[in-house]
This record gives structure tokens, sequence and C-alpha cells, in this order.
């Protein structure tokens, strides 16, 4: 094998990836995030099937449970939206509003099923007990 | 190499690395994708038994990055070492996972598609196909890597979380670009949980709750004019993830050749690391020289 057939084995998978990386202009990416970031909750909240909505958290009351969800939350969600919810440079704040009130069945079925065409992955990897437990670390916050 | 190589692991260097929640499949896909933004670095080995041959160790490098948080890209490095012939690199593939729901469903459904540009010598089996069999890794690498193929590469991954559990069953089809070659067809089947579902308050490395243990069945089915189990080859996989605080996952993958056209071990291993915000610190990068 030639050295110049090696080299474009190693380099076109890298030339793929970054053209991949590339693929949303990276000059944009702050306005399309700060429009993303900027969507009133209440629309994203009016999305939750009614079903969902009303669904108690189990750990409610768990104070293990809420440090359980602490540690969840640090480890997965702190880098979008920020060390304490309060909002982070890819996700809005995640702290209650005066207006804007979400249930935590209502949570619940955000985490599961993401805001996926706005950036926000589906958590639904993690157990459905983890998931709860991040719930009632947010409801914690008030 | 080592100039793409340092900037990739240097961005990486720079940004956050996060606790991964990766499965333990090593073959099969389920339908959960790469945060976007996010980069995952992996190594993963395979040592292999070889009849009528030398026994082999094959590895890859995998870049997986979350494009968006429906759209996953990966590029594949791949390599082999067959005891007493020779070590060489095997060719690149580019993998892509489309996700077209956008919310959880019964059954979730992924798009892969993937461009493979491999030689014969290729040895990693992260996927069993057509009527690929053992004999197929039996010659020496010199003749091996004498044929290049260029592939496409389609799966469909469906897959269910339930109760903790995962679900996963990823039929595939495969067509070599060269003429006059038949469709060739394989499956995976996965099932995995963690250990335990409700998480501690306290941080920790050997808690259960860190390990995902898991089962894959994956095999041949033929290919378009001989469509069926004859001459192909099957394997099961007990695998087990270890997912660490630091954001390293090891796993590591057993599997066992279930009939004689199979290898009789398939001994995987690996290693990854998840890096959040790569993308952010790319585009800052981009951004400041702009």
């Amino acid at each position: 094998m030639t050295r110049d057939r090696i080299s474009f084995r190693i380099t076109a998978p890298v030339a793929l990836l970054c053209s991949s990386l590339l693929a949303v202009p990276p000059w944009g990416r702050a306005e399309e995030q700060k429009r993303r970031n900027d969507e009133p909750m209440d629309v994203v909240l009016a999305r939750v099937p009614e079903k969902a909505r009303g669904k108690a958290n189990p750990y409610q009351n768990d104070a293990e449970a809420v440090l359980g969800g602490k540690k969840l939350f640090e480890q997965h969600c702190a880098e979008c939206h920020g060390a304490t919810g309060g909002g982070g440079n890819r996700g809005p704040s995640l702290l209650p509003d005066e207006k804007i009130h979400a249930t935590p069945g209502e949570t619940f079925w955000i985490l599961t099923n993401g805001v996926v065409r706005r950036g926000m992955p589906s958590w639904s990897k993690l157990p459905e007990q983890q998931r709860w437990q991040i719930v009632a670390f947010l409801s914690s916050l008030k | 190499m080592s100039g793409w190589t340092t900037l990739i692991l240097g961005l990486a260097a720079v940004s956050s690395s996060a606790l991964a929640q990766e499965s333990p499949y090593i073959v099969t896909y389920d339908h959960h994708l790469e945060e976007p933004g996010s980069l995952e670095v992996e190594y993963f080995s395979t040592f292999g038994t070889q009849r009528g041959g030398n026994d082999f160790h094959a590895y890859w490098f995998e870049f997986e990055y979350g494009v968006k948080a429906w759209w996953t890209t990966e590029v594949y490095v791949d390599g082999q070492t067959t005891f007493g012939d020779s070590t060489l690199l095997t060719g690149f593939r580019w993998e892509n996972r489309l996700r077209p729901l956008k919310n959880e469903h019964f059954i979730n459904p992924v798009i892969y598609i993937e461009y493979e540009n491999i030689s014969e010598a290729d040895k990693i089996i992260k996927e069993v196909e057509g009527h690929d069999v053992e004999a197929d890794h039996g010659d020496r690498n010199a003749e091996l890597r004498k044929n290049h193929d260029h592939e496409l590469e389609f799966k469909l991954l469906l897959s269910r979380d339930f109760k903790g559990w995962n679900f996963a069953v990823n039929p595939l089809a495969t067509k070599n670009l060269s003429p006059n070659n038949p469709w060739e067809f394989g499956y995976a089947v996965g099932v995995s949980r963690p250990l335990v579902l409700k998480t501690s308050a306290k941080r920790c490395s050997l808690c259960a709750e860190n390990f995902i243990a898991g089962l894959e069945l994956y095999g041949g089915l033929g290919d378009s004019e001989s469509f069926g189990l004859h001459e192909t080859s099957h394997y099961l996989a007990p695998a087990v993830a270890w997912n660490l605080p630091s954001g390293w996952t090891m796993r590591i993958s057993p599997g066992f050749g279930l009939n004689s056209n199979s290898h009789r071990l398939l001994l995987r291993w690996g290693l990854s690391k998840e890096f959040s915000g790569f993308g952010e610190t790319l585009h800052k990068l981009f951004h400041n020289s702009l």
C-alpha cells in the first residue's frame, strides 16, 4: 500500500466528519440557539398530551430521590441548562416561572420525549425512575 | 493523520467530559442518538479465533458526533493484526443515523445509512451479513487485502424502552457497489437493562447503577439470490457496559459462534469517552477566526 493511499484513507473520514460538523454554519448557530431558547415555554408545554400532564411523581416527597435527581441533573442536564438550572448557552432556564408552571407530569413527558427538532434530546435512555428523580429535583428548586 | 487526530483530540480536550449512559451493545443499535454538539471517541477491539488460519485482533476507532438531536454521524477507522501474519489498516466507514419521529412511540424507528470503504482483510465483524462465514478470514492478509469493497449498508433500527429494559431489533441490507453483486441481508437483536434503576445520591464508580447488562444475537440471512440461513454464521454475545462518573465507558462482550460457519469466539472490549460541548468549541474556533 502506498503512502498516498494510506493518507487518503485516514484523511477522508476525518474530512467527512468535519463536513458534518459544519452542516449548520457555525456562524449562524448562536442566533439559531437564541431563537430556540426564546421560544415561550407555554408553546412547548401545549404539546404535552392530557394523559401525561396529570401523572404524579412517585418520588415527590422523597428527599433521597431528590438528591439522586440532583446528581443526575449535574451529570446530564447542567451542561445545557446551567449548573443551577437557570439556563445556559444551549438550553433555557428550568426554574419555575411566575406565569408558567409545568406540572411534574409535563416535565417528565418533555424529559422522555425531548424537543428533538429544537435540540433537546430524548432522555428515555435513562430508566423511568431516574427521570422521575430529575423531575423531583427540579420541583425542589421552587 | 497526526495533524487531524491532534486537532480532534485537542478540541475534545477543551470540551467538557460528560457522564455517558451508554448501552452495552457493540453490534446492535438502540434508538438513542448522540446528544447534539457532543463528540464520543471510542476504541474497540475484537479478538477472534480462526480455524484453518491464524487468530486475529481487529480494532477500530469511532468518532461519533451529534449533529442534531435527530441526526448522529460517525466515522470509523478499522485495522487488524493477524497473529503470525501482519498488521494493516483495512479501511473506513461513514455512518449516519436519522430519527424520523419527534416523540417516543411504542416502537421507535431510526434510519441507518453507512458507506464502507474496506478491504476484505477487514475483520472487525461489526455486522454479519449475507453468507459471511469464518472461512472468509482464513487467507493470509497479503491475499485478502487485494480485494477492496465499496458498500452501502442500510439498517432499520427498531427499539423500545420498557420498565428499564431496552429491546432492539436491527434488520440490515447491504449492497456492494461493484457490478453483479447481490443484496445481502442480516440481523441483530439486543436486550439490555441497568442493574439498578433508581440512582443513589452518592457519587460512586462501582455502584450497581453504573452497570448495564445485555445480550446480543446477530447473524447473516443470505442474499437476494439465496435468502435464508444456509451457509450463514450467527453469534450470541452477553455484554456489559460500565459507565464511570468521569465520563468513561468500558464494555466487554464475549461472543460465541452458534454454528460451524461461525468463529468459535469473538471476544470484544471497548473504551469510550463522551465530550459534550465539542460543537460549541469548534464553533468558537471558527467564529473567532472569521
